[in-house]
């Protein structure tokens, strides 16, 4: 097994640790919005809909900057996080999980609805009948009638993550060792002269964690279903 | 008791109903599909809210519009069986049946999950999951996770509609001994007038979202101005019997009841043992005296009471056989040809293999049940 060069680990780790970020903290807000698209019936339902799927159809560089304007120094959010905690997300490696988070919003939030739309209310009803306050019925008989979609929406997004490259080089930058994740580094590769090597190492490096995090997920889903069905 | 007065309008359909009876053994809400029955125990079990109205059940009140009293669902302390069976599917058997029981508060459960599984014969199976059960199966889990969340009352939607007859077969016996063995009140939705006369005591009659008529099966099986709700197919009466003796050459067994005895096919149960039992209108002949040699084994004396007047080339006859009521069928042909009235002295002859076992349903408190022949 060829060993990795000190570049390639620095990358590697950074995208690994972005994209764990970025799945971590958007599953409970995606899977709160999920629920209020496919539960809830409210006044700008359809509007947050669409600022949901805005990522998915906005090139990333637009994205990147409207992150650039919300939460830079001078922006409305940006001067709110530094007073409040001293927070300063563009340029840094957190930055970089928000905007890859950003971006995969859509799918992850996509994948949880659909299987949450798909688990069947009388069986909720049937729970409430045994005894079971709202809450303890969404844990118990909810959640996990939807593990699946939750694993293939955080699948997605994970995968999304790793390959983001528009909107974080936008927000926050391309600063080695801080926000340089795989995708960024491959680009510096191939603007270099002499990176033609380094950068089909990289590509490599790619295929095989992209593949690795869809096999783990088929892996998981497969498990998930054949617990449910015994 | 139950006291159940509600007003619900669901798109064009109005349900504007008045339930009030003792809460004994099963009671069933019998009418045709759409009539409305499923949204009134949904609305007792607190799934669907009635627009206007008051439920009560033992002097609890579970929703009064005028008080603003509503009791979510969780809170209302009864068990609910649905139709389709509704098992949780990421769980097994024993996490389904355990499900109502682990929100019980100790102290306040009563019945017990070695209890309901020796019941309902739920041994073989705890460990899988629904995905692998038979219908029957899944239905008698059903049953015993609505049991074992300690109810105050039993509500069952439709338990067997979605059943063929073997499973039906298989799931009957396990709901008298319920009715029986745990007495635990149950209202009993259906549309089925066989299950009904083989479980229920009291009858509440629905049509197009309103209660038609309330009270005891056989007196509202034996109405002639609720037959065309009742069914003109299934027309019949519900005798009490009492087991008087076997003849085991034959395979026969004798049957005593108020108008006499009657010969049906053996049925395993001890001398002494009473029973229900259900004798159709189309299965009962009329002669005016007892046919000197015939196939038939009942020839039942009884007195003409009541003829009905519909407008049909059959008439259903009102007879009284020593207290004990019947139903017969004949063609106004033969009412014509007979010289049939009110008063006349006739021979009802029915055949001993119209009494089959799907008629005999076990008399509330007996021992034994019929699952239990051989």
């Amino acid at each position: 097994m060829p060993t990795l060069t000190p570049l390639e680990t620095e990358a590697l780790s950074l995208s690994m640790r972005v994209a764990l970020w970025s799945v971590a903290t958007s599953l409970p807000v995606g899977l709160l919005v999920a629920w209020l698209l496919a539960r809830r019936d409210f006044i700008g339902k359809t509007a947050l809909n669409a600022l949901v799927h805005l990522p998915l159809v906005l090139p990333p560089v637009v994205v990147g900057y409207l992150l650039l304007v919300l939460f830079g120094r001078e922006g409305p959010l940006g001067r709110l996080l530094f007073s409040l905690f001293g927070v300063s997300l563009p340029f840094t490696w957190q930055g970089a999980a928000l905007a890859a988070a950003v971006m995969a919003f859509p799918l992850m939030v996509r994948a949880m609805r659909l299987s949450l739309e798909a688990v069947d209310r009388r069986l909720e009803a049937a729970a409430r009948t045994l005894g079971a306050r709202p809450a303890t019925v969404f844990a118990t008989i909810t959640l996990p009638l939807m593990a699946p979609g939750i694993v293939v929406g955080a699948v997605l997004a994970f995968a999304r993550s790793l390959g983001e490259f528009g909107a974080t080089i936008t927000f926050a930058a391309n600063i080695p060792g801080e926000t340089r994740t795989l995708p960024i580094a491959l680009y510096t590769l191939i603007q270099s002269p002499d990176g033609e090597a380094a950068a089909l190492r990289l590509t490599a490096l790619s295929v095989v964690l992209s593949l690795a995090a869809l096999a783990a997920s088929e892996v998981l889903a497969r498990r998930l279903r054949a617990r449910m069905e015994g | 008791m139950l006291e159940m007065v509600v007003e619900k309008r669901l798109g064009e359909f109005t349900i504007d109903a008045n339930i009030a009876c003792e809460t004994t053994g099963i009671v069933a809400l019998f009418g045709r599909s759409g009539t409305g029955k499923t949204s009134l125990i949904n609305m007792l079990a607190g799934l669907l809210q009635p627009d206007h109205g008051r439920i009560a059940i033992n002097g609890t009140t579970l929703f009064d519009s005028d008080k603003g009293i509503d009791l979510p669902p969780e809170r209302r302390r009864l068990g609910y069986v649905f139709q389709e069976g509704r098992l949780f599917p990421h769980m097994t058997v024993r996490a389904n049946l355990h499900y109502g029981l682990r929100r019980v508060p100790p102290r306040e459960r009563t019945i017990q999950p070695d209890q309901v599984v020796a019941l309902l014969g739920l041994e073989g199976c705890l460990e899988r999951r629904p995905h692998h059960l038979s219908g029957g199966e899944k239905q008698r889990v059903a049953l015993g996770r609505a049991l074992l969340a300690n109810p105050r009352l039993l509500l069952m939607d439709e338990p067997l509609a979605s059943l063929d007859q073997p499973r039906k077969d298989e799931v009957l016996p396990f709901i008298e001994r319920l009715r029986d063995e745990l007495a635990i009140p149950i209202v009993y939705v259906s549309h089925s007038m066989p299950e009904i006369v083989r479980l229920a005591d009291t009858m509440v009659l629905i049509s197009d979202g309103r209660v038609e008529a309330v009270g005891a099966v056989d007196d509202l099986t034996s109405r002639l101005d609720l037959r065309p709700l009742t069914g003109r197919y299934e027309a019949g009466a519900v005798i009490e019997a009492r087991v008087a003796g076997h003849d085991r050459d034959y395979g026969l067994t004798e049957l005593a009841f108020a108008g006499g005895r009657l010969r049906a096919p053996h049925v395993n149960l001890p001398v002494g043992t009473r029973l229900r039992l259900r004798i159709r209108a189309r299965d009962v002949a009329l002669a005016l005296e007892v046919p000197p040699r015939s196939s038939i084994l009942n020839a039942i004396p009884a007195v003409v009471r009541d003829i009905g007047t519909e407008e049909c080339p059959q008439v259903d006859l009102r007879l009284d056989a020593g207290g004990a009521t019947f139903w017969a069928r004949i063609t106004r042909r033969s009412l014509i040809d007979l010289g049939l009235q009110p008063g006349s002295a006739v021979t009802a002859l029915i055949k001993a293999v119209a009494i089959d076992r799907y008629s005999l349903g076990r008399s509330a408190g007996q021992g034994r049940f019929l699952g239990d022949d051989d």
